[in-house]
């Protein structure tokens, strides 16, 4: 028996190969596995922009307690492909085992102490009917090892292929038959053995992938209507919406670009309908000006942004936080808008309802602000924390005397829609008169501006509070959207007392803001992007000035360790030089 | 002009040039929602920008005046999310042909109960008469300096090659005739394009009211016009130009009829019950 590390019930395992190789398969059922074992599971992966071949990898974490957050380190390695070796080396230490199967060309370097076990895994699935099978004997060696039940993983994998030929399922059960197996033997020989311990609690909660909680949520709302063009990593929330087109009643169309999109999803709000679109940065930005007719419409609006690196298609299956200026500043003219930026799949639920209710409640764009690395992230929840509420229509039958603009003290006049009532619906993006038509009158100009932005101070009021963990005094890590749970388990693996402020909703800020920064010593802002967006947009609002940012822009998310390593080495240098 | 019928606006001030060809559309437009006995409050007309999208503002009923070269996809969606409602997207040849040319396109194969007027006037007005997609060969322009060297925009032969299933063409000085096919393209179930012919007084020295005049030929009463080549042919002749029905085929389904959404319910989509607990419920609980 051997244990490789400390601590051996939080077992990071990473398995590489080509695209096309069935390696998001293997994920899926081992997160569903290891959760319906009583694991906690949280999983991300990274790859490559194409089909077939290149690099990818998917690192799952199965712990004991409550993993959430991708870490640098791999315990158990997977290799399926001659390079994969070579892609995930710089992630090897000596804890690291590799099940390696002979029949790869890929070695680990000479000076990185791992242990090796040998697994045949190529010439097997072969042998089975061809090497796709290799996925199948991964998944049933990687769930022996780790603990998972036999009859668990057995289901996952019958109700996964569960349409697909009887030829192809016969040789999944033989595929997890071998993997399963060779697990044992290694097991059984002292190769290996973990410490996790189960959790019945665990066994009832749900294995949710980023953007299901965005598509839920969404449908929680009462989204009935969404217009996208497919765009990585952002077409997940059409796939899920149109898959429940039939049970829920939603509209859902794929238009032949974003412009469309967009303008397409106007419509549908103005006509009675609660649209949504899902996009990326590059999406977003041929989107901006339906965003901008959004603003002088006062039409609602919900747009998703999964941002990736840019600029132009950057890395387009990748993550960064990027686009938070493009949220804030695209659309030419002034007019009110909320950006909300989810730091997991609860808020991520939560946020997507909310977004449709202030949305409609205000008659204003909504951007809902994620990213790859939130929206390909599956992890463990109580589905307690997916709250089902009704939303409300907030629209209103029309008279004959009614007038779309009315102006009013708090900016919001009722919003009546073509068909219902006796009224006329005039919008338009010319600036407008009450009724809705042209006008270049100064003083209703000055009127309309005064109305639109007028819906400011109410949004400020509803703006979420940042969420603090900690003392709320002396340092803090302040972070936004997807980077919650790596700062958490950062903070906490560092052992001393420093606060993390989270900020959910991006703009408008909660106007409380400046008195909250100003009560904390070394303000530390961590964001995946180079320029430091928030921080900047901190001091714009606030003019409070962060001491130290933590900056990262190579694609991938932030790791445990490296926030970790690097929150060590600031704290304990007594300057705040940036 | 008609003083009291249901869509006039009354006395108001219209941003069109005296003798502009937009007043005989106009004219057209409004006869015909009364000849139907449609209620203001059961037409939206969603239009673009420039002279030609103004003209919603100049009737009475529902108004999505929305960006340039976008009135297709807001057309489409408001038709598909309350079916009830007549949906007319209205704006000019620079609007549907150039900037929204992609919508164009994907409107008609989407085939949205819906007519989309065009007022062709083969010239860019409000931006003081540069070339627009229509402009005829040789057409010199402050842009086009030594005349227009592109092949004009065939909107006629695109719809139809694109199986859009009601395809006209008017003359504005014609309103009768204008009047009866836009009236039959909003009966017609499917997208419906009527694009007319109009003269810009103010930028359009080429193709004023006399050159249409003699350039135009309405299409003899024996063509076919569930014959989709002879309809095609048509479309391709330059000079002059045939006016009427080209194409008429209802062989379609409309979009909307084929939307899942309306499988088991008929409301439009703000008539419907927003409590989707129940579903979601076991939604969530099948992530176990």
């Amino acid at each position: 028996m051997r244990y490789p590390r400390e601590n051996w019930d939080d077992i990071s395992i990473v398995i590489c190969g080509e695209a096309g190789q069935g390696i998001q398969t293997v994920e899926e059922i081992l997160v569903k596995a290891a959760k319906r074992s009583g694991f906690h599971v949280f999983s991300v992966k990274e790859f490559m922009s194409r089909i077939r071949g290149g690099t990818n990898s998917t690192s799952i974490r199965i712990g004991s307690d409550t993993v959430r957050a991708p870490v640098k380190r791999i315990d158990i390695a997977v290799p399926l492909s001659d390079d994969a070796i070579g892609h995930i080396r710089w992630r090897m230490d000596e804890g690291t085992t590799i099940l390696l199967d002979p029949d790869l060309s890929g070695r680990p370097d000479e000076d990185v102490p791992v242990t090796i076990l040998e697994v045949t895994l190529k010439k097997k699935a072969e042998k089975i009917g061809g090497t796709i099978y290799q996925n199948i004997i991964s998944a049933g060696l990687i769930s022996s090892l780790v603990g998972v039940e036999r009859s668990v993983i057995d289901g996952i994998v019958e109700d996964r292929f569960e349409s697909s030929s009887e030829e192809v399922r016969k040789n999944n059960r033989k595929a997890l038959e071998e993997g399963y197996g060779m697990g044992l033997e290694i097991f059984g020989s002292g190769g290996m053995e973990t410490a996790l311990k189960p959790d019945e609690e665990v066994k009832k909660k749900i294995a949710v992938k980023g953007v299901h909680s965005i598509s839920l949520g969404a449908i929680s709302g009462g989204c009935d209507f969404i217009a996208s063009y497919p765009m990585s990593p952002s077409t997940g929330v059409l796939v899920d919406l149109a898959e429940r087109q039939h049970e829920f009643g939603i509209i859902a169309e794929q238009a032949e670009d974003e412009i469309s999109a967009i303008n397409m999803g106007l419509g549908a709000w103005y006509a009675g309908g609660r649209a949504m679109v899902t996009t990326s940065g590059g999406g977003f930005s041929l989107m901006s000006e339906g965003l901008s007719l959004a603003g002088m419409m006062e039409l609602p609006m919900v747009i998703h942004l999964a941002q990736r690196p840019g600029p132009a298609t950057g890395l387009p299956t990748r993550t960064e936080q990027g686009d938070l200026f493009l949220t804030l500043f695209s659309g030419h003219g002034e007019f009110p808008r909320v950006v909300f930026a989810p730091g997991g799949p609860e808020q991520s639920f939560d946020l997507a309802w909310r977004a449709f209710d202030i949305a409609d409640r205000f008659q204003i764009p909504v951007i809902l602000l994620t990213d790859q690395f939130l929206v390909d992230s599956y992890t463990d929840i109580d589905r307690k924390e997916f709250e089902l509420r009704v939303p409300l229509r907030h629209i209103i039958k029309t008279d004959t005397d009614y007038l779309r603009y009315r102006f009013s003290m708090e900016g919001i006049s009722d919003r009546g829609i073509p068909g219902y009532g006796e009224g006329l619906v005039n919008v338009d993006s010319d600036e407008h008169d009450e009724a809705g038509h042209i006008t270049e009158s100064m003083t209703t100009r000055t009127l309309m501006v005064e109305k639109r932005m007028a819906k400011w101070e109410a949004l400020k009021k509803e703006s979420i509070e940042p969420q603090l963990i900690g003392p709320g005094k002396g340092d803090v890590v302040i972070c936004w959207g997807s980077t919650l749970e790596i700062v958490k388990e950062a903070v906490g693996s560092i052992g001393q007392d420093v606060s993390i402020l989270h900020f959910s909703q991006i703009y408008p800020l909660h106007p409380g803001i400046g008195d909250i920064l100003g009560g904390f010593k070394r303000k530390i802002c961590l964001e995946n992007n180079f320029t430091g967006q928030f921080a900047r947009l901190l001091r714009m609002e606030t003019g409070v000035e962060m001491d130290h940012l933590m900056l990262k822009v190579t694609g991938l998310p932030f790791t445990v360790e490296e926030v970790a390593e690097s929150l060590r080495k600031y704290l304990h240098q007594d300057g705040g030089d940036r | 002009m008609e003083e009291n019928g249901p869509f006039d606006m009354g006395n108001i001030d219209i941003a069109w040039c005296p003798g502009c060809g937009n007043f005989g559309i106009l004219r057209a437009l409004k006869r015909s929602l009364e000849d139907m006995a449609l209620s203001p409050s059961d037409v939206v007309i969603v239009s673009g920008i420039g002279q030609a999208a103004k003209t919603p503002h100049y009737l009475r009923c529902h108004i999505f005046n929305g960006l340039h070269g976008r009135a297709l996809p807001p057309a489409t969606a408001i038709k598909s999310v309350n079916p009830g409602l007549t949906v007319i997207a209205e704006s000019g040849d620079g609007d549907m042909f150039g900037e929204g040319g992609n919508h164009f396109i994907h409107a008609i194969r989407r085939n949205p109960d819906i007519t989309n007027i065009v007022h062709d006037n083969m010239i860019y007005g409000l931006t003081k008469g540069q070339a627009s997609p229509t402009s005829m060969e040789g057409m010199e322009t402050p842009v086009q300096v030594s005349g227009v060297i592109l092949e004009p925009f065939n909107p006629l032969s695109t719809a139809i090659a694109l199986g859009a299933g009601f395809v006209a063409r008017t003359f504005s000085k014609d309103v009768e005739m204008t009047m009866e096919v836009i009236k039959e393209a909003i009966r017609f179930k499917g997208y419906a394009l009527v694009d007319i012919l109009q003269p810009c007084v103010s930028f359009n020295r080429l193709n004023t009211f006399q050159w249409f005049e003699e350039h135009t030929e309405t299409i003899d009463d024996d063509h076919d016009v569930k014959d989709r080549v002879e309809s095609f042919r048509l479309s391709l002749q330059r000079d002059p130009l045939p006016v009427g029905i080209f194409y008429k085929n209802g062989n379609r389904e409309a979009y909307h009829d084929l939307l899942d959404a309306y499988k088991d319910i008929e409301d439009p989509l703000w008539n419907r019950v927003l409590d989707r607990r129940e579903k979601l419920e076991k939604d969530i609980g099948e992530l176990h």
